[in-house]
């Protein structure tokens, strides 16, 4: 089906089902009530959901095939944020251009620092792009203030010329990012019972996008291309001795990746026209090389999974102030009641990044393949339980 | 005309002369074995043919074409295929991945953009690397993991990564080191059969005499960098010379 | 290694060249500096200037040194690339911080003698250190409480490098350099929050103590005017604590024998491990030592720097580019380009160059690095082979 397997067109199947069923999925809980603060369904996280998995799921092309660890990605989202930015300000307001302009520039600029950086491998290879996304990110913030906005960002103004648009809207506003005149921000709330879901224009769009870039992320793995990044990974020597030369794979696996990457910055500006220059910062980069290697580096899945996971934990699980948690653990006695808190207040709330870095170090440590490993091997667990389902096929590749 | 022709071959690394004009001539369709004692130069040699090591002068030209200052992608495209002295596979990969990829490269040269394309579909692809890992008996084991084949089996997959590609010319860096003697047999065999089915022409570097002596049908001592000698292993064999460079080492 | 000269005359030798290349170096590039300027801006560029800039170059390169020095020590010895080597350096800073707080712990005492303006009896507080010493020494030692640090960041430090190595990173000699740098990633998250979690987000100010507030005045001493170089005299403290520590290191590799071992370690770890020598033992020694240094660089930055539970991070990522400048491996090379790139930033943000090449400052390090590491792969003094799989 659409040239997958037919393992891989079920993932992809599910992928689509939880993508659009999302605003339900992810408002499990009634408006008003107590536990409705975990709802992750409000259209400014779903967007972030959706985007930051495009943002990993182009970074595991990189390095989950080949195994080059890139330090510097972000800055070809910034790239692209800074690309969509300028189109909505020259041409217009219609977030197709602008999408198309973000992929190219950051396909542009990977393909230059790919090109410089691929020269070198393992550590240095790491340092390298590391170094050009701090420049980037030390040029955009002061010298090149004219095309970046500099400290500010990038931002949309009155008189910005909009040649194939208008410059303000009637009211006399800067008008906001459309597909063809349905606004991104706009949505649909749907109410049943105490339940509220929201359906938002922005996120389907980037859904869309995302379910396209996942489609080709397999496609990519099933390829003789995908299988070359993987030889690499394993062997180089073995490579060259085989009649293959490993630069141009690594370099189009930069470059596609880098790609996505401006995907990602440009669906961002289409859901909030500005870009600033924190976006291109070795943090931001950091946290992509996290939340591919939470979910799996090396696996289909696992990107999203680790982008989501992340995203959810920054959005939600940070806001669990201490007032909330005493609510949870009132039914204790006083006393064993704030040993309770006290322990666990660390890691949650705004101590959330102290977790975040102790299971990724547990991840590191215990399950190179991510949470999607893990999960698999919960599930082989369970199968061994059942002798009947024991089957010798339960040596699947980590998929 | 030989099929390789190494002319007058000269490396140095440091103060040491590691080959001191090189002249050797490999004819198409011969088993070529160069032996010869610790140091005398047979790596160096060897890696000067594959591209990794550049000489200080000298010529190397293969099927009519220099070799010098290719990378060794290039010189494998050009019909020069390489067995490692330890198995070099794609551990990571299985075994059947492991096959197809020199078909690939094959077939679509050093670099091709084939993203799109599912592996599933290249039925021609499929079929080669099932009848090569058919040839080394290895068919059974196509799923597995490279990395969790034995040593043995490693070699073998490592031959047919070569032998898929229908080389014009084989170099095997001692097929056999470190190896049982009954592995070593099963190689012998092994290599005499592929020598006889698909006339492939062979180098071979070595150390045990029983291989060399089973297999080659021209043989070269190096010593201290230089050919010492180039006959047929029956003259070899009383040959004072290399008796004298082994100092009793190869009772053969 | 080739730097460690063995003969006394080849060590004459390769000191006057030493000398005479550095005294080369730097006459040259002032003369460069004051054309290029001279050139653009009309006035000119002179020598105090000069100068200042690159005393300026050394508070900033001794820090980068010393980091990159540890994370040479962790790397060449036991081959691990240390990505939390930042934070022990951030937590160095947090020992000075902690003693200072300790240190001026009080409690209230009733003053009999004084009243409030209620007319009630008034409360003083008073240090404990007071109750311990009088007031007098008391003083002292508070005032003092940084270079105090220093005592009590040693065992702290080398304590915090010993649980690290036999508690994560040896289970990770034999994983690859990536696994090894996300590991040592997310440790340095942890620290970080941690540090985070206790002292909060703010940097903490912690003064030098009173006899180092102030300048040195380098201009009357060199025989220029005065206030022509003005430098204070904390950062040059600094500045001597770094080549203190710097040259125990070295003097602690070459002349013990487990200083040797460790060399020999670095050059060939296998050869040593046939010997039957146990070197793991030593290394793990080596990964507190190395822990050591950074927390020192730490405690004597936090007067320079008021510490904040992220300033680990940002030094780390340029003391890994320096540590690829000088050569991952090299030791003689880390230190040189740790002092070479802090000198190099500071004669970039010179206001004369900044409006020549606009931004120079804030790139001239990646610029540095991205060239060396395109024309000389191994870094100024790397060895062959070394993280090039």
């Amino acid at each position: 089906m659409l040239g997958l397997e037919k393992k891989d067109f079920r993932l992809l199947l599910i992928v689509i089902g939880l993508t659009m069923l999302a605003p339900f999925i992810l408002n499990p809980f009634p408006a008003g009530s107590e536990m409705a603060q975990f709802n992750a369904g409000y259209p400014d996280l779903m967007q972030r959901f959706v985007i930051f998995g495009i943002f990993a799921i182009g970074f595991n092309i990189l390095f989950g095939l080949t195994g080059y660890l890139s330090f510097g990605h972000a800055a070809f989202l910034g790239a692209g944020s800074y690309g969509a930015v300028w189109m909505f300000k020259l041409l217009s307001m219609n977030v197709l251009p602008a999408i198309a302009i973000s992929v190219i520039i950051a396909g542009l600029f990977s393909l230059l620092i790919g090109f410089i950086s691929l020269r070198r491998s393992g550590i240095y290879f790491s340092i390298l792009t590391l170094a050009f996304a701090q420049m980037s990110f030390a040029l955009a913030y002061s010298v090149l203030t004219p095309i970046t906005g500099g400290e500010t960002g990038l931002q949309l103004a009155l008189d910005d010329p909009r040649i194939f648009g208008a410059s303000q809207t009637a009211t006399g506003n800067i008008p906001v990012p459309a597909l063809f005149g349905l606004e991104m921000r706009s949505s649909y709330e749907l109410g049943v019972g105490s339940w509220l879901f929201t359906f938002n224009a922005g996120y389907y769009l980037a859904a869309v996008f995302m379910i396209f870039a996942f489609y080709m992320s397999i496609r990519i793995f099933r390829s003789p291309f995908g299988m070359m990044l993987r030889a690499i990974k394993s062997n180089q020597t073995r490579m060259s001795y085989t009649g293959l030369n490993a630069r141009p794979y690594t370099l189009a696996a930069f470059v596609i990746s880098g790609m996505y990457a401006g995907l990602a910055g440009g669906l961002m500006a289409s859901m909030d026209p500005l870009a600033g220059a924190e976006r291109m910062q070795w943090t931001a980069s950091g946290e992509v090389v996290l939340m591919t290697i939470l979910g799996g580096a090396g696996t289909l899945i696992g990107p999203v999974l680790g982008a989501g996971m992340i995203k959810y934990f920054e959005n939600i699980f940070s806001k669990i102030n201490e007032t909330i948690l005493h609510g949870w653990f009132a039914f204790l006695p006083d006393g064993l009641e704030n040993v309770v808190v006290a322990m666990i207040y660390p890691f949650i709330g705004k101590g959330w990044h102290l977790t975040l870095g102790i299971v990724f170090m547990l991840v590191v440590i215990f399950l190179p393949g991510g949470l999607v490993q893990g999960g698999q091997k919960i599930a082989a667990a369970f199968r061994r339980k059942k002798p009947e389902d024991a089957k010798p096929n339960a040596t699947e590749p980590a998929e | 005309m030989g099929l390789l022709e190494v002319k007058g071959i000269n490396k140095r690394f440091g103060g040491l002369q590691a080959l001191g004009d090189v002249n050797l001539s490999i004819e198409e369709n011969t088993t070529h074995a160069i032996i010869g004692p610790n140091g005398a130069g047979k790596s160096t040699l060897l890696n000067v043919l594959v591209g990794k090591l550049i000489p200080d002068s000298g010529s190397v030209m293969f099927d009519g074409q220099s070799v010098l200052g290719r990378k060794p992608h290039e010189i494998n495209q050009m019909g020069i295929s390489r067995v490692f002295q330890t198995p070099e596979i794609f551990s990571d990969l299985t075994v059947f991945e492991n096959v197809m990829i020199p078909c690939f490269a094959k077939r679509d040269g050093a670099f091709r953009m084939h993203a799109i394309e599912s592996i599933f579909a290249e039925r021609g692809i499929q079929e080669q690397a099932d009848a090569i890992l058919d040839d080394v008996n290895m068919l059974e084991k196509k799923d597995m993991i490279a990395s969790s084949l034995s040593r043995g089996d490693k070699r073998r997959l490592e031959m047919a990564m070569c032998l898929v590609q229908d080389p014009k010319l084989l170099l095997l860096d001692e097929p056999t080191a470190g190896m049982a003697r009954a592995d070593t047999q099963n190689t012998i065999s092994l290599l005499k059969e592929i020598r006889e089915k698909r006339g492939i022409t062979m180098a071979i570097i070595e150390h045990d005499m029983n291989v060399v002596f089973s297999l080659a049908e021209r043989i070269t001592v190096l010593a201290q960098g230089t050919p010492l000698v180039e006959d047929t292993p029956d003259n070899i064999k009383g040959h004072p010379k290399v008796r004298e460079a082994y100092l009793g080492e190869a009772q053969v | 290694m080739s730097t460690y000269v063995e003969n006394p005359s080849g060590t004459l030798k390769s000191t006057f060249l030493t000398l005479a290349f550095l005294f080369a170096a730097f006459w040259g590039s002032f003369l460069i500096l004051r054309t290029v300027i001279g050139f653009s801006s009309g006035d000119n560029f002179s020598i105090q200037q000069y100068i200042l800039q690159i005393l300026n170059g050394l508070d900033k390169g001794s820090a980068y040194a010393l980091i990159a020095l540890g994370l040479t020590l962790i790397f060449g010895t036991l081959g691990v690339v240390n990505f939390a080597h930042g934070a022990l350096f951030m937590l160095g800073a947090f020992v000075a911080v902690t003693v200072s707080n300790l240190l001026s712990l009080s409690h209230k005492v009733v003053d009999e003698t004084r009243t409030d303006f209620l007319g009630n009896p008034l409360q003083v507080e008073v240090p404990y250190m007071y109750d311990l010493f009088g007031q007098a020494a008391g003083d002292v030692i508070i005032d003092w409480a940084v270079p105090i640090s220093i005592i009590i960041a040693i065992p702290i430090m080398v304590a915090i490098g010993f649980i690290m190595e036999r508690g994560l990173i040896k289970y990770f000699y034999k994983r690859p350099h990536a696994d090894q740098i996300l590991v040592t990633f997310g440790l340095a998250i942890v620290i970080q929050e941690i540090v985070k979690y206790f002292y909060g987000a703010n940097p903490i100010p912690t003064p030098a103590p009173d006899a180092f507030v102030g300048s040195f005045d380098f201009g009357i001493a060199l025989g220029f005017q005065a206030n022509e170089i003005i430098y204070p005299y904390w950062r040059l403290v600094y500045f001597f604590f770094s080549v203190v520590i710097i040259g125990a290191v070295f003097a602690f590799l070459q002349f013990t024998t487990f200083g040797m071992v460790v060399r020999a370690g670095m050059a060939d770890r296998e050869t040593v491990g046939i010997l039957g020598i146990n070197i793991d033992k030593r290394f793990t020694i080596m990964f507190g030592i190395a822990a050591a240094v950074a927390g020192l660089a730490g405690v004597m930055y936090a007067p320079i720097n008021s510490p904040n539970y992220h300033m680990g991070m940002d030094f780390l990522v340029l003391s890994f580019v320096v540590v690829v400048v000088g050569g991952m491996g090299s030791l003689p090379g880390a230190v040189a380009a740790g002092f070479l790139l802090g000198i190099l930033e500071s004669f970039a943000s010179i206001s004369q160059v900044i409006d020549m090449i606009p931004g120079i400052n804030q790139i001239i390090i990646y610029l540095v690095a991205i060239i060396i590491l395109l024309t000389r792969p191994r870094g100024l003094m790397g060895r062959k082979g070394v993280m090039e799989e």
